[in-house]
Parts: C-alpha cells; sequence; structure tokens
C-alpha cells in the first residue's frame, strides 16, 4: 500500500512539473465541451431553399410565406430558371429546390388534387431525410389549412376524425446540445483517460525509466493500481469540471442523481484506463501507442450511440456495441441526467462494467512484464 | 540523386520496422468506412414503443397492429396506466408511447373526438421527430382507409428528388471525409512525429552534418509517406466503388491529382509542425488538437457547418480538408470538372506554399 502511495506521488510530481500538462487538464475539457457541444450536432436549421414559382398564385404565395415563417428554412433565391437553380445546388449554395409549377391552384381547385416537386442535395443522407421530414410537414399543414379553410373536410370533433396530439417529453424544446451534452462529457473523459495512460508506460519505457521501476520491489499489479489512480482523480475531476460547464453554458437539466453518474464514472474509467494501460504495455514506442489509442478512440465513438442511434444499427454491429464501454456510459449519462433513472434502471451496467473492469486490468497486469 | 534514393530507402526501413502503426495506418480506413457503410446510420427502425391503449377496441387494437407491422416500430408492451409512462421511458430503451383516449371507436365512429397522443422520448430530437412524423403518417392512413377514400380531397402531392444520392447512404459523405482525416493522420501527424523524433534522439545532427542539403532531407523525408497517403487514398476510394457502389461521376486522374495535391499540403503542414514543435509528444498534441479534431468536427463531414455559430464557420475555412471534401465531393458525385473546383485547388495550393514557405524560414541547420 505504502509503495503504491510513493508510485502516484512520483506521477503527480511528474504531473504538475509538466507545463503543457496543467492547462490541457484545467482548461482543455472546459473549451473541448464548449466548442464540441456546438460543432458536434446534427441540429438542422437555416436550411437554403431555392424557389421556383411557375405559378404566381396566391396559393403559391402563401406556401412561400409559411415556408418564410418556418425558423428551419430560408429562401434565397427566386428567380424562375431551373438551370440557374439547379447550378445553385451543384454549388451548395441551396439545399432544396421547390418548383411550384405552373397551375398549382387552379388544379388544386378544379380538379382537386395538384403538384409540387422538390429536389433535395441528398449527398448527406442524415441532412437530407430531416430536410424531407420538414417540409413534409409544412406541406401537409399548409394543405390541411386549405382544406379546412374550403370547406372541404370537417372539424376535428365530427365522425370520421382523428385527433392526434403531440409531446416532447425530457427535452420538450427539441434543444440538441441537452441530448449532446451528456454524450460529449463521455467522451471527453474517455480521451483524457485513454490517450494519459496509454502514452504513459510507452513512454518510461521509451526514455528508460521502466528499467528504473522494474528493479524495485514494486509488484506489477501495484505498478498498474498506482499508475491508475493519479489519472482516475484525474478524469473524475475532469467529468466535475465539464458538468458543472454543462449546466452553467447550456442548462443541462439534472433531473437525476449526479451522485449515480460519479460512481458509474469511478468504474466506467477502470475501464478505460484499463485498456490504456494494456495500449501501453504492448506498444514500444509512444507513436505506436498513441496511434493505437487513437484508433480505440474512434471506433468506441463511432459505436457508442453518440451520435447515431444504436438500434438503428445491424444486428451484428448492435452486437459490437455490447463490447464498447463508452456506449454503457453514453447510455447511463443520458438516462440518469435527462430522464432522472435511478439504481434499479443502471445496475445491470454498473455489474457489466465491473466485470469488465476486473477483465481488462488482470489483463493489463498480466501483459506487463519486468523484463526488457 | 543516389543519395537521395539510399534516403528515402532509410526512411521506408523505419516505416516497414513498425508493422503495428502500418496495420494501423491501412485498416483504420478500410474499418472506418465498413462501418459507416453499414453500422452508422440514422434510419430508423425496429424503434421499441410503448401503447397505453385507455378504450381496448378493435380500432385502436387495428392502428397498433399497423404500426408493428409498418417494420418502424417494436411494440415493447402495453401499459395499465398513465402512472406508468414515465418509469417506461428511464431506461431508454422505449422511444415513444401511443396513447389513445377511451371511447376511441364510439368517438371515431359518432363524433366527439377520437384521441390519439404521441409522447415521444425528445431527449435526441432528430430521432423523436421522425418518429411522430412517421406515426402520424401510418394513423393517417388507417384512418383513410377506414373512410374508404384513397385520397383526400384537395391534396397536394409532393414528389421528391433526392440528387446525387438517392439511396441516402452515409458513405456518400463519409468516402470523402474518411480520406481526408486518413491523409491528415499519415502525412501531417506522421511527418511531424518522424522529423521530431530525429531530433529528439539526436540523429538529426547526423543527418545536417552529412553532405546532403537540408532540402533533400526533409524531402526524403517526406516521400515515403507521400506514397503511403496516396495508397491510402486509393484504397478508400476503391472500397466506396467497388463496396458500397459509390458512383464517380468526374474524372478519376483529376481526383487522384487533388488527392496528391492535398497530401502535399498536408505535408507541408506536417513539416510545418516539425520546426516548431521540440518533442515527438508535443508534436502528437499539437497534430491530435491542432488537426485531428479541427478535422472532424469542421470540415462538414460528419456535422453540418451551417448551424454552427459563425466563429466556428469562420474558423473552418482555415481547414485545409474542408476544400478537399469540397473537391472530391464535387468530383465523385456530382461530376463537376476542372471549371468548377478551381477555386477550391486555389486555395489548397496557396496554403501548401504558405506552409512550405513558413517552414523554410523557420528551419534551423544547427541545433542548440
Amino acid at each position: 500500500m505504502r509503495r503504491i502511495w510513493f508510485l502516484v506521488q512520483k506521477e503527480f510530481i511528474q504531473i504538475a512539473r509538466n507545463k503543457a500538462m496543467l492547462p490541457s487538464i484545467f482548461l482543455m475539457p472546459v473549451i473541448q465541451l464548449l466548442v464540441l457541444a456546438h460543432a458536434a450536432t446534427f441540429e438542422i436549421r437555416n436550411l437554403n431553399i431555392y424557389l421556383i414559382d411557375h405559378d404566381g398564385s396566391q396559393a403559391a404565395h402563401r406556401l412561400a410565406g409559411k415556408l418564410e415563417a418556418s425558423p428551419n428554412f430560408q429562401i434565397v433565391g427566386t428567380y424562375p430558371s431551373t438551370e440557374r437553380a439547379n447550378d445553385e445546388l451543384k454549388h451548395d449554395k441551396v439545399d432544396v429546390i421547390l418548383e411550384i409549377p405552373e397551375g398549382f391552384e387552379r388544379n388544386l381547385i378544379r380538379l382537386g388534387k395538384t403538384a409540387l416537386h422538390l429536389k433535395v442535395n441528398a449527398i448527406n443522407g442524415v441532412k437530407a431525410g430531416v430536410t424531407m421530414n420538414y417540409m413534409n410537414a409544412i406541406i401537409l399543414d399548409f394543405n390541411q389549412g386549405l382544406r379546412i379553410e374550403l370547406g372541404a373536410v370537417a372539424g376535428a370533433l365530427s365522425p370520421g376524425q382523428i385527433d392526434i396530439t403531440y409531446s416532447n417529453w425530457f427535452n420538450p424544446s427539441l434543444n440538441y446540445k441537452t441530448f449532446m451534452v451528456p454524450g460529449i462529457l463521455v467522451m471527453l473523459v474517455t480521451m483524457i483517460g485513454l490517450l494519459l495512460t496509454g502514452m504513459n508506460i510507452v513512454r518510461e519505457k521509451e526514455i528508460g525509466t521502466i528499467e528504473q521501476i522494474n528493479v524495485t520491489p514494486l509488484r506489477k499489479i501495484e505498478f498498474v493500481i498506482g499508475k491508475i489512480i493519479p489519472f482516475w482523480l484525474i478524469g473524475l475531476f475532469e467529468l466535475a469540471v465539464g458538468l458543472g460547464a454543462g449546466v452553467l453554458a447550456f442548462d443541462i437539466p439534472i433531473v437525476g442523481n449526479p451522485v449515480l453518474v460519479f460512481l458509474f464514472a469511478m468504474v466506467f474509467l477502470f475501464v478505460v484506463m484499463g485498456i490504456g494501460i494494456f495500449i501501453s504495455t504492448t506498444t514500444d514506442t509512444q507513436q505506436q501507442a498513441l496511434f493505437l489509442a487513437w484508433f480505440c478512440m474512434a471506433m468506441f465513438t463511432l459505436m457508442s450511440g453518440l451520435f447515431t442511434p444504436i438500434e438503428s444499427m445491424p444486428d451484428w454491429a448492435q452486437r459490437i456495441t455490447d463490447f464498447n464501454p463508452v456506449s454503457y456510459f453514453v447510455r447511463v449519462n443520458r438516462t440518469v441526467l435527462l430522464k432522472g433513472a435511478g439504481w434499479a434502471e443502471v445496475k445491470d451496467e454498473f455489474a457489466i462494467l465491473g466485470m469488465y473492469a476486473i477483465a481488462i486490468n488482470a489483463l493489463a497486469v498480466w501483459n506487463y512484464r519486468k523484463k526488457v | 540523386m543516389i543519395i537521395f534514393l539510399m534516403f528515402v530507402k532509410k526512411e521506408f526501413y523505419h516505416i516497414f520496422r513498425d508493422q503495428r502503426t502500418l496495420i494501423i495506418l491501412f485498416g483504420m480506413p478500410v474499418l472506418q468506412v465498413i462501418l459507416f457503410g453499414f453500422a452508422i446510420t440514422n434510419e430508423i427502425k425496429d424503434a421499441s414503443i410503448v401503447v397505453l391503449d385507455q378504450s381496448n377496441d378493435a380500432s385502436t387494437r387495428q392502428i397498433t397492429q399497423k404500426l408493428v407491422s409498418s417494420g418502424y416500430f417494436h411494440l415493447d408492451r402495453n401499459l395499465q396506466s398513465s402512472q406508468e409512462l414515465e418509469g417506461a421511458f428511464s431506461t431508454g430503451k422505449i422511444k415513444m408511447a401511443v396513447v389513445y383516449g377511451p371511447g376511441f371507436a364510439d368517438a371515431f365512429r359518432r363524433g366527439g373526438g377520437a384521441k390519439v397522443q404521441l409522447i415521444a422520448d425528445a431527449s435526441d430530437p432528430n430521432t423523436a421527430n421522425v418518429l411522430t412524423s412517421y406515426a402520424t403518417a401510418i394513423i393517417r392512413g388507417w384512418q383513410a382507409e377506414r373512410l374508404g377514400i384513397t385520397q383526400l380531397p384537395l391534396t397536394i402531392k409532393t414528389d421528391y428528388q433526392m440528387t446525387y444520392n438517392p439511396e441516402l447512404k452515409g458513405v456518400f459523405l463519409f468516402v470523402p471525409g474518411v480520406m481526408a482525416m486518413i491523409l491528415m493522420m499519415v502525412s501531417a501527424m506522421m511527418t511531424s512525429i518522424a522529423v521530431t523524433k530525429e531530433k529528439e534522439i539526436g540523429t538529426m545532427e547526423v543527418l545536417l552534418v552529412s553532405p546532403l542539403s537540408p532540402s533533400i532531407i526533409i524531402i526524403g523525408k517526406v516521400v515515403p509517406y507521400l506514397a503511403l497517403g496516396v495508397i491510402n487514398a486509393a484504397v478508400i476510394v476503391a472500397m466506396g466503388v467497388f463496396v458500397f457502389g459509390i458512383p464517380i461521376y468526374g474524372s478519376a486522374v483529376l481526383l487522384m491529382a487533388e488527392a496528391l495535391l492535398f497530401v502535399v499540403t498536408t505535408l507541408s503542414l506536417g513539416i510545418l509542425i516539425s520546426t516548431i514543435a521540440e518533442s515527438q509528444q508535443t508534436a502528437m498534441l499539437f497534430s491530435l488538437t491542432g488537426l485531428m479534431m479541427p478535422t472532424i468536427l469542421l470540415s462538414g463531414h460528419i456535422f453540418p457547418v451551417e448551424n454552427m455559430p459563425w466563429v466556428l464557420q469562420w474558423l473552418s475555412n482555415i481547414i485545409p480538408a474542408k476544400w478537399f471534401i469540397i473537391i472530391v465531393k464535387n468530383i465523385m458525385l456530382k461530376g463537376s470538372g476542372f471549371q468548377d473546383i478551381w477555386k477550391e485547388t486555389l486555395v489548397l495550393l496557396g496554403m501548401a506554399a504558405g506552409f512550405i514557405g513558413v517552414s523554410i524560414y523557420r528551419f534551423k541547420i544547427r541545433l542548440e
């Protein structure tokens, strides 16, 4: 126990001595959170529409007015030339071309049906899908308004009508940052944990000081624990700073008990740092360690459900996410912070990560050789 | 020339000796493209829902049946009372609750307000939006069917044309992005580390006193990474084309030429970093936080830049990857020729020239 304490002391002295380290521990998480929360978002607003109005009727004008009034769209071009519109689409000046054909209003009234043409730049498939949804909602709404106005359909209380109402729970204003910040916190904690531990032992190998540790009576398990503890504390500290910044800067509601989040983070950090130590013991140079750590980081993040829902993945990919510690923490962080989940809802995750932590750290201890 | 070739050979030895790094360098892009092609999608299917049916009549059961058979929804369970609603969402598995008001079938037949409430877990706003709009469409469909009308009066029918990516595949956007990211990593990060490594372990001094001129040393150091970068770019494009069926509408030669230009730009950036950083660790941290993160976040290949605050939008302009991604997208998906992308090409050229200029100015022949 005393020996571990000495190693921890040594690590802290080294960290404190490194001028680049302190600001990157205290300042970086806040900056990263602020930047990431604004940058890492699929929130889709300010879509540019090119409106080609061949009809010029009153209905067409009203539809244009409805689009203009929507917070998601703005009309940036109206010159009635399909060629010019296509050109702007090609050069990413506009996202959508809405073409109102000639006779739009006339056909609606005389034939009872009419058409609109919509052309979406779909290179970003996600964005195109959301754009289509927004557009659909506006057009359907406009359509329904016209029907009621022209007396074509009856009100909601008459026979044959269904009144559909909507509620958006946990995030009524549909604020994307509320969704992303708890996830981004996980990413920050993972990054610092994985990179710092991943680079740590291999650095001692590279500069040769590992030899000095190898000749001490320090046991392998003590060595690994002593290496983890300082970064474990730093990781928890980062989480506290990040959570504070998230609440202050982005008004993240904390519905559940934050203590639960910290308890979970304690287990989670053991897993991540075990992986980091394992990387550090298998590699020979800092460069290798960095690449491996970066690779793990990228895979963990992509497969964590942080950016895209896990439920959308094919089955084999969902099985892979079962082995991803980050996906557990993302889920726990979101359900506890945003929805107020308690111990009963997250105890399975605790159990799984607990076993994970023991397994990976045992592997790291086993893999560390006190020989050269 | 022979000396130069020998120098290049030495660099290749350095690279090939470190097989782990090589595996990651070539494995990472392949894995990422596969994941993004198959796994990472926002498309929604089988979302778990709960139903609170206060009527429990033929109509509501039919609607629930229709929701489930659509493939978008999966019925997790039926709730008995509205008190259970709150708890249902807390595990995070349930995405939406459908609540039918009492006496639904009667109200539908005689009038008086047949009520359905859709409660979405909006902690993920996009999913919530999509789910409620799917459910609405299905309920309206049932309604139209029951009323025996195939079409409501005064209907505006909208036809959608998804240009450039009709099936809304994620890989279309991601292949250019992965290319930019990997080239950035191979070229900028690896070279900066390789050069600082020579400084750190002291072999730079040996090289500087050799008859090779400093510019030859630097060119010799970057040539192998240039080769690696171009091979990587070709592998990624080939995977996109052959595995995921991404078209190359423009000229493949132009595409590779632009890739080469981007590699040169990032290589010069790597050299610039190595003239500033003294140790490998500084070079790595610099490359990671200064290059990789901005490339991933601000180049627009994962997250749309248009919705970011103006500071970030403005910052995105100084990121070489942004311009390269525009070029690749235009050539591959839109079939643009050089006349459409000369501006972006010029920006990259300017950046490369700038980085090289500053590096030459900062390069020190003597070591303190």
